[in-house]
C-alpha cells in the first residue's frame, strides 16, 4: 500500500467576478484539475509549480484542510477529511505562512502542549524534542514567546512541533519562504538529514529548487492544476531537453554582439565582457566560431544544465499534455 | 516600543520645522484636510458586505428597541415623548450608532501598540487632525451605507415622526456633525491611553461599556430623574454623542432648548478636541524624552 | 488500527483538551490587572441589561400586560443562560478572524476536534463575572415574584436556565458558521444573538406581527424565557399558547442542537482556506 494515493483528485472553487458596477458574476475556478499519485514510504518528493498551479490547495486536501470536490485520496491509508483527526495524528505539517504554534507562549510550552495534544508518552517526546534540538540549535530561543522569534527560529520551532508526534508523513509548504541563508542551509541539511535517516515520507513544496535539487530524488511539476512532470530531476532535464550554456569572457565588450543561429544569447553580463548564450540546436563550436571573428575570447566554460531554467521554460510553454505517470 | 523610541527624535525635528501659517497655508490645510477625508471615505467604502451586514444588524435592533419603548408609551407619551417620536428616535438611533462610531475603533491604539504610530508623527499634518479628517470621512460613507437603510425601514412597519420647524433640519445637521467630532475625540482620548500603558485594553472596555448606556442608546436619558440628567448633560459628553441630535430631530423640546443642547454639544467638542492635542502633545514629548 | 492509533495514556483526548484550557488560562491570567478590570467590565454590560429594564419600568407600570416583577423573572431567566452560554460557546463568534487569519487551518490539522478546540483556546474567562451575575438575577427575581413554588416549578427553574444554554451556545455557534460561506458578515451574527438576548429580556407580548412570529416561535426564542417564565408564574399565556409550553424549553433546545451541529458540518465541508 502505497502512503499517499490520490486518483482523479480534482478542486474547484466558485469565486464572484465582478462584471459591471454592481453586477457579480458567479465563475468555477478549476484549483486542482484531477491529479493521480502515488507515493511510497519513505519517498522525498518534491511537488512544485507556478503560483496558482494548485500545490498548496493539493496540499490542503491532503491534510483533511479542504475537502475535495471530486476524486479520491488516501493518506496512510485513511479518508483526509473523513478520519481528520486520526489522520492528524500520522502526518506532520509545516505550512510556511501558518503557524502551529501559540504565539504568546514560551516555544517549550507550545511543544509541551503538543504532547499531549497528540498524546505522545513523556520519553518519546523528550528523545525526539532533544534530537531536534542538536540537529536544529533550538536551545538558545526554546524560552522565548513565539512572538518574538525571527522567522528563522520559528521554521525550526515548527519543523519541531511537526515531528514530535513521529510522524509517518511530512508535509512542508514553502519551509524555506522567507530565510536568512543560514537558517535556509539548516532546514535543508536537517531534512537531508531526516530523509536518509528515517523511513518518514517527505513532500515538499517550494520556490526554491535548491530545495528539491538537494533534498529529492523525485519531482512533480504541477500547472494549471494538473501534473506535467513526474520523474527524476535527470528525466526532466532529458525530457525537456534542458539547454547547456556557453559563458564566454571577452577582452573588449561587443557594440552588437553576435547571434548564431541555433543557439540564444540568454545574459549579458559584465558590462558586456561576458555574454552567455543558451545552446538550443547549436553546438559549443557554432557559438565559439561566430564569436572568434569578433573579438578576443578571453575564457569559456559550459554550464550544465540548470533545473530552474528548464522548469522557467516548462512554465512558460503552453499547457502540456497531462502526462500521467506509469 | 523600541521602535517608537527610535523615531521619537524624527518626530521633534518635524515639529520643530513647521512653518507658521498664513492664508495660503489656511487654505492648503483645508485641503489636506479633504484629501484625508476622501481616502478615509474610500477606504471604508471597500468593506461593502460588512456595511451590508451591519446594516441588516442595526435594523433588527430598530425592531427590537422600537417594539419596547412603543410597549411602554402604552397609548400615551412617555419621557415626554409620543409613540411617533419614540420610533424616530429608535431608528435613527440605530442610523447614527455606526455614524458616529460608538464601538469598536481602536485603530490608534493599535498603531500605538505596534509602533507604527512613529509613521503617523513624521508626516506634516498634526496626528490629531489627520485621524479626524479620515474620521469624518469614514462617518460620510457610514451616513450612506449605514444610516440610510434603517431609517428607510422604520417608516415601513411604523409611524415615525417627521420635524415641523424647518430650522430643526439644520440644527440636526449641525448637531451629527457636532456628534462625530466630539465622539471622534472620545475615541482617540480612550484609545491614547496605549501611549501610556502600552494596551488601551482597559480604557476600551470601560468606554464601550459606558457609552451605549449613558448616550441614550439603550433608553431615552429622558426617562431618568431631572437631577440625573442634568450631572450626565453637564458633567459628560455622553448625551451629546447621540441623545441630543436624536431630541432635536424629534422636537422634544422648544427652539430655545434645541439650541441650547446644540450649543452645549459644540462646547464638549471643543473641549475634548483640545484635550486631544494637550494629551498628543504630552505623549510625542514622552517619546522623544525617551528617545534621547 | 485504533490501539495503534492512539497510544493509552491516563488522560486520553480528556487530558488534551485540560491541557489546552491550562495554556490558555495562564495566558489571559498572566496579567493580573488587566484581567481584573476585565471581569468588572463583563459584569458591566449585564447590569447595564438589567438597569434598562428598570428605568422602563420607571416610567410605566407595565409592559406588554406584565409587571416588573413578572419581567424579571424573564430578565433573570434570560441574561444567566445567556451569559452562561456566551462565556462557554460566545468566543466562536472570532470564527470570520480565524479564517481570515488562517488560524482555522491550524485547528484542522491538530488531532482534535475543531469545534472543542476553538472554544477551549479562547475561553473567556473573563466572562465568568458575567455568568455569575446572571444568575444572581435570576435566583433574586424567582425569589421576590412570589411564585407559588411546586416540585414540578423547582425542576422547571433548573431546567429552564439549561435549555437556555444550550439553545444560545447552538445560536452562538450556528450563526458563526455563516463566516465559512461569508468571510465578511461582521455583526450580522449579532442580529440573532444579541437581538435574541434583547427579545428574551421582555415578555412576548411586547412585539407584534410578523417580527414577533419569526423571533417568539420562528427562531424558538418564545421557549427561552417567556414561556418558562408563564409556568412558573402560573400566568396562561396571552398569546394562547397551552400550558406546556412552558416545558417545551429542552426540547426546544435539542432542536437548536441538531440545526447548529448540522450547520457546522455542512461548514466545515464548505470551508475554503485561504491564500494560496
Amino acid at each position: 500500500m502505497s502512503v499517499i494515493e490520490l486518483d482523479g483528485l480534482r478542486k474547484e472553487f466558485t469565486v464572484r467576478v465582478k462584471a459591471g458596477r454592481l453586477r457579480r458574476e458567479k465563475r468555477t475556478v478549476t484549483a486542482v484539475d484531477g491529479i493521480d499519485l502515488r507515493v511510497e514510504r519513505g519517498e522525498l518528493l518534491g511537488y512544485i509549480g507556478p503560483n496558482g498551479a494548485g500545490k498548496s490547495t493539493t496540499l490542503k486536501m491532503l491534510t483533511g484542510v479542504l475537502t475535495p470536490s471530486a476524486g479520491r485520496a488516501r493518506v496512510c491509508g485513511l479518508r483526509p477529511v473523513a478520519d481528520r483527526t486520526r489522520l492528524a495524528l500520522r502526518i506532520g505539517v509545516v505550512f510556511g505562512q501558518r503557524s502551529q504554534l501559540w504565539w504568546d507562549l514560551p516555544l517549550a510550552d507550545s511543544f509541551d502542549l503538543l504532547r499531549h495534544l497528540y498524546r505522545v508518552p513523556a520519553a518519546a517526546h523528550a528523545a525526539r524534542l532533544r534530537r531536534c534540538r542538536d540537529l536544529l540549535d533550538l536551545d538558545d530561543f526554546l524560552a522565548t514567546p513565539v512572538r518574538q522569534l525571527s522567522l528563522g527560529q520559528r521554521m525550526r520551532g515548527e519543523l519541531t512541533a511537526a515531528l514530535l508526534h513521529d510522524p509517518q508523513v511530512l508535509f512542508l509548504d514553502e519551509p524555506t519562504i522567507g530565510l536568512d541563508v543560514v537558517s535556509r542551509q539548516a532546514v535543508r541539511g536537517f531534512l537531508a538529514e531526516l530523509g536518509r535517516t528515517g523511513d518518514t515520507t517527505l513532500v515538499l513544496t517550494t520556490h526554491d529548487l535548491a530545495d528539491i535539487e538537494r533534498l529529492c530524488a523525485r519531482l512533480v511539476v504541477v500547472d494549471h492544476g494538473r501534473v506535467v512532470h513526474d520523474g527524476t530531476i535527470a528525466a526532466l532535464h532529458a525530457r525537456y531537453g534542458s539547454r547547456r550554456l556557453v559563458v564566454a569572457d571577452l577582452d573588449a565588450p561587443l557594440a552588437v554582439p553576435p547571434r548564431p543561429a541555433g543557439a540564444a544569447l540568454h545574459r549579458v553580463e559584465a558590462d558586456g565582457h561576458r555574454l552567455v548564450y543558451a545552446l538550443e540546436s547549436a553546438g559549443v563550436a557554432e557559438v565559439v566560431s561566430a564569436l572568434a571573428g569578433l573579438a578576443a575570447l578571453r575564457d569559456l566554460s559550459i554550464v550544465e544544465p540548470d533545473i530552474e531554467d528548464v522548469v522557467a521554460r516548462l512554465y512558460r510553454s503552453p499547457a502540456p499534455d497531462p502526462r500521467r505517470p506509469s | 516600543m523600541a521602535g517608537l523610541r527610535k523615531e521619537g527624535n524624527g518626530v521633534g525635528s518635524v515639529t520643530a520645522t513647521a512653518a507658521p501659517s498664513t492664508s495660503a497655508n489656511v487654505t492648503r490645510w483645508f485641503r489636506t484636510f479633504g484629501a484625508i477625508s476622501r481616502a478615509g471615505f474610500r477606504r471604508y467604502s471597500t468593506y461593502r458586505q460588512a456595511a451590508l451586514a451591519g446594516a441588516v444588524t442595526n435594523t433588527v435592533f430598530g425592531f427590537l428597541h422600537c417594539a419596547v419603548l412603543l410597549a411602554a408609551a402604552g397609548s400615551g407619551t412617555v419621557g415626554g415623548y409620543d409613540r411617533p417620536r419614540l420610533a424616530t428616535f429608535v431608528w435613527m438611533g440605530q442610523g447614527l450608532l455606526a455614524v458616529v462610531l460608538l464601538w469598536g475603533w481602536t485603530d490608534l491604539a493599535d498603531r500605538i501598540r505596534t509602533g507604527d504610530v512613529a509613521a503617523d508623527l513624521l508626516r506634516p499634518v498634526h496626528p490629531v487632525t489627520s485621524y479626524l479628517a479620515t474620521d469624518l470621512g469614514r462617518a460620510g460613507y457610514a451616513a450612506l451605507a449605514r444610516l440610510l437603510p434603517p431609517v428607510l425601514v422604520g417608516p415601513l412597519f411604523f409611524d415615525v415622526y417627521l420635524p415641523s420647524r424647518w430650522p430643526t433640519v439644520g440644527l440636526f445637521v449641525v448637531s451629527v456633525v457636532t456628534a462625530v467630532v466630539l465622539c471622534f475625540g472620545c475615541r482617540f482620548l480612550v484609545n491614547a491611553a496605549a501611549y501610556w500603558w502600552q494596551d488601551a485594553r482597559g480604557p476600551v472596555l470601560l468606554w464601550t461599556l459606558g457609552s451605549g448606556v449613558l448616550a441614550g442608546l439603550y433608553f431615552p436619558l429622558r426617562f431618568l430623574p431631572d437631577w440625573l440628567q442634568l450631572v450626565l448633560w453637564f458633567g459628560t459628553p455622553f448625551p451629546s454623542l447621540m441623545q441630543t441630535p436624536l431630541d432635536v430631530l424629534v422636537e422634544r423640546d422648544p427652539p430655545a432648548v434645541q439650541v441650547g443642547l446644540v450649543a452645549l454639544q459644540l462646547g464638549w467638542a471643543v473641549l475634548v478636541l483640545a484635550a486631544c492635542r494637550l494629551v498628543q502633545r504630552r505623549a510625542e514629548r514622552r517619546l522623544v524624552v525617551q528617545g534621547g | 488500527m485504533t490501539a495503534a492509533d492512539r497510544p493509552a495514556r491516563p488522560g486520553g483526548t480528556f487530558g488534551a483538551y485540560r491541557a489546552l484550557l491550562g495554556a490558555q488560562a495562564r495566558a489571559q491570567t498572566t496579567y493580573r490587572a488587566s484581567f481584573l478590570l476585565d471581569l468588572v467590565g463583563n459584569v458591566g454590560a449585564t447590569v447595564f441589561d438589567v438597569v434598562t429594564v428598570l428605568v422602563i419600568y420607571g416610567v410605566t407600570r407595565e409592559l406588554g400586560g406584565f409587571t416588573l416583577r413578572e419581567t424579571l423573572v424573564m430578565v433573570g431567566l434570560s441574561s444567566s443562560a445567556f451569559a452562561v452560554a456566551d462565556l462557554l460557546v460566545g468566543n466562536i463568534e472570532r470564527l470570520p478572524t480565524h479564517v481570515r487569519t488562517g488560524l482555522f487551518d491550524a485547528v484542522l490539522l491538530r488531532p482534535l476536534g475543531a469545534l472543542p478546540q476553538l472554544l477551549l483556546m479562547n475561553l473567556p474567562l473573563r466572562k465568568v463575572s458575567r455568568g455569575l451575575f446572571g444568575v444572581g438575577v435570576l435566583v433574586v427575581a424567582l425569589t421576590s415574584a412570589g411564585i407559588d413554588w411546586t416540585p414540578a416549578r423547582v425542576a422547571l427553574a433548573v431546567v429552564a436556565p439549561l435549555a437556555g444554554v444550550v439553545f444560545f451556545g447552538s445560536l452562538f455557534v450556528a450563526t458563526a458558521t455563516v463566516s465559512f460561506w461569508w468571510v465578511d458578515s461582521g455583526e450580522l451574527a449579532n442580529s440573532v444573538t444579541y437581538g435574541g438576548r434583547d427579545f428574551t429580556t421582555y415578555p412576548a407580548t411586547v412585539f407584534d406581527g410578523w417580527f414577533r412570529a419569526a423571533f417568539a416561535y420562528g427562531l424558538g426564542f418564545a421557549f427561552v424565557s417567556y414561556q418558562p417564565a408563564l409556568a412558573l408564574l402560573g400566568r396562561a399565556d396571552p398569546l394562547g399558547l397551552p400550558s406546556w409550553a412552558g416545558w417545551a424549553a429542552p426540547g426546544v433546545a435539542l432542536v437548536a442542537v441538531a440545526v447548529a451541529a448540522a450547520a457546522w458540518r455542512t461548514g466545515i465541508r464548505h470551508y475554503r482556506s485561504t491564500g494560496s
